[in-house]
């Protein structure tokens, strides 16, 4: 993975020591909350329900396990013993010092990490399929063009101060993990008629209060044009995006305004510009990035076969172990969906945990999904009994990868201060009510998220089924939504109709799969038999 | 009634105004009846709070309740995680916030 020459490590290391005197000036009075707000927001920390909480960036979501290990080293030392893993990808502490901060930050940068461009209007952490480099379903590995990305996003002097925040995903695959097409900016590598690499672009997409599937906007840029080309995308943004109302400021609302086919005419003609200045960056700087993405030092001999008389463990490698490209490798998903637990919270002994076994059996290497999972990514086969067996002494194997209790949950209003319903309760029950594995494993694939409020960071028009949680004149309030998906076949969930209570939500999600047992078809999943059966049909069984 | 809350500068922590200073629990929180402004203008001028705000709170036995859950929610803690509230020998303390 990569590593920071001297230049990003100063960066680093100078934007830390910029932020210990920010702090200081603010303690000292010397700064108002006004002022000072901004400067914290950049470092990644927001004041929230309970305490200020920050945000730590995980590019593409890779770390190692030093980084993983310091991650628990800060929960434990200046949080409240655990993390929380995000739905981009990144972790969260929810009980920071305002006075500790600065420390803090200076003990990622230690390991290469930070807080940067976290929050603000800004290109935030790009994210990526958590497979990448592992999975024989992609065409290149997705990640050095994430990096190179990454370096060119971070500190742009001009996008620094966009309309509204900027979020990249690349994926290199047919099979999308990483729910590209729900971002700003989605970029898939392809390759063209002649074979050579590039990419196809989306832009527009998004969740929140409006959402958007991303059009597609170009079919093929060249691979060494496509930091070029994604700035002429932010640079027609960035001109015309709408800074008069912070809810239509979003790239998706300009696209859908100036229509695909205009935004489109724009960009090309920025294209054609930038092309004339030469800003592409130089082949050198890819290749010397790709150099840290090469493949480990796989074990040639490694066999295929696996031993699976133990029946949990058969299960667990059933539900959530996936192909390699290598043979005799496989990659294991770690679920942070225990039953009755809070979707992405990990202990700092559960996330030690998991930088030791990545170094032990991952050639040092995890990646945070963006379903709020872990995954290692380069097991070898006969390694994977005894992952399993550390996994599942420290409560870090469910079976459940995909299944209807890994759900997605935002932090909703147990700590989020935009949150108008609680979402974690709501998750912990689902997880009670659907326990059952053979149940689980009887609806199969069933992707649910759930949200706190309109902003979406639960993911729930992306959800097979997805939960709004609302205020509903000082009452928490749950609406009901179906048929999203944020896969490669990306819909936009509807409301059913009226909310529910937590208990009626619940109630009405066990009535929509049993309804979808009943209907379904020889291999359909869930979101299958909802597209062909349609809307109405699932309505009449909620409501009568 | 009304009452101040606010998060404490350096640590963040949820603070209630209890007409001489500021408290963890809410059950401290005075009623500040139209003075809620001004008092607010001094306590965070002289950093004594952070992001401060007035809110509807009803005089229950137990002392002040406040009337939007977001605020109760601050008020005790994570609902999910009670060993993190204030109250984390009770179990059910997260039923006060419902």
């Amino acid at each position: 993975m990569y590593q920071y020459d001297q230049y990003d490590q100063k960066m680093v290391d100078t934007r830390v020591e910029e932020f210990r005197d920010q702090v200081k000036r603010r303690l000292a009075g010397d700064l108002t909350e006004d002022q000072f707000k901004p400067l914290r927001l950049m470092n990644g920390l927001y004041l929230q329900l309970h305490a200020y909480m920050l945000r730590v960036a995980i590019p593409y979501g890779t770390l190692n396990g030093k980084q993983m290990r310091m991650l628990g080293h800060i929960a434990r030392k200046y949080d409240r013993d655990y993390g929380h893993f995000t739905t981009r990808q990144n972790i969260q502490y929810n009980w920071i010092k305002l006075e500790e901060a600065p420390d803090l930050l200076a003990e990622l940068a230690s390991v290469e990490m930070h807080a940067i461009q976290t929050s603000g209007n800004c290109i935030r952490n790009i994210s990526s399929d958590q497979f990448a480099g592992a999975t024989a379903d992609e065409i290149a590995d997705p990640r050095p063009w994430a990096e190179l990305l990454r370096q060119w996003s971070s500190f742009h002097p001009e996008f620094s101060y966009l309309p509204r925040k900027f979020k990249f995903a690349v994926i290199a695959s047919d099979t999308d993990r990483a729910a590209m097409r729900l971002h700003d900016i989605g970029i898939q590598l392809v390759h063209n008629d002649a074979g050579e690499l590039g990419a196809k672009f989306f832009v527009g997409g998004g969740m929140g209060r409006t959402p958007m599937i991303a059009p597609e906007i170009r079919d093929f840029v060249p691979a060494d044009e496509l930091i070029s080309y994604a700035e002429a995308c932010l640079r027609v943004y960035n001109r015309y995006g709408r800074r008069d109302n912070k809810y239509k400021a979003r790239i998706k609302i300009l696209v859908h305004e100036l229509g695909a086919e205009e935004y489109t005419r724009q960009v090309e003609e920025e294209f054609a510009h930038m092309k004339e200045l030469g800003l592409n960056p130089p082949v050198e700087e890819l290749a010397r990035i790709t150099e840290f993405f090469a493949d480990p030092a796989y074990d040639e001999q490694a066999s295929d076969e696996l031993d699976l008389s133990d029946p949990d463990f058969a299960l667990w490698v059933d539900q959530n172990v996936s192909a390699h490209k290598q043979s005799g490798y496989a990659i294991a998903t770690i679920s942070l969906k225990p039953r009755g637990g809070i979707p992405g919270d990990a202990s700092s002994a559960q996330i030690d945990l998991m930088a030791d076994l990545a170094e032990q059996y991952s050639f040092d290497e995890l990646r945070v999904t963006h379903s709020q999972n872990i995954v290692l990514p380069y097991v070898k086969k006969s390694d994977l009994y005894a992952l399993w067996q550390k996994l599942d002494e420290a409560g870090l194997a469910p079976a459940n990868l995909d299944l209807i209790t890994d759900s997605i949950a935002c932090p909703g209003l147990d700590y989020c201060s935009l949150a108008n319903a609680r979402s974690i309760p709501l998750a912990q029950k689902i997880s009670e009510r659907f326990s059952d594995l053979g149940r689980q494993r009887e609806l199969g694939e069933l992707k649910l998220k759930i949200s706190g409020c309109i902003n979406a960071c639960g993911h729930h028009h992306a959800g097979h089924i997805g939960i709004l949680g609302v205020d509903r004149k000082g009452t928490e309030n749950y609406q009901l939504l179906l048929g999203g998906s944020g896969a490669e076949d990306a819909s936009l969930a509807k409301i059913t109709g009226p909310g529910f209570t937590e208990d009626g939500v619940i109630d009405a999600i066990e009535t929509v799969t049993d309804l979808y047992l009943a209907q379904r078809e020889k291999g359909e999943r869930f979101i299958d038999t909802y597209r062909r059966v349609g809307m109405e049909k699932f309505k009449e069984a909620i409501y009568g | 009634m009304n009452i101040i809350t606010g998060n404490d500068l350096k640590t963040g922590d949820v603070i209630w105004w209890t007409g001489l200073d500021w408290s963890r629990f809410v059950k401290d929180a005075t009623d500040v009846g139209d003075h809620g402004e001004a008092i607010l203008h001094r306590e965070e001028a002289a950093r004594r709070v952070n992001a401060p705000y007035i809110i509807d709170a009803e005089l229950t036995d137990d002392g002040p309740r406040p009337g939007h859950i977001k605020d109760r929610v601050r008020a005790l803690g994570p609902t999910v995680r009670p060993d993190l509230t204030l109250k984390p020998a009770d179990p059910d303390a997260g039923e006060w916030v419902i």
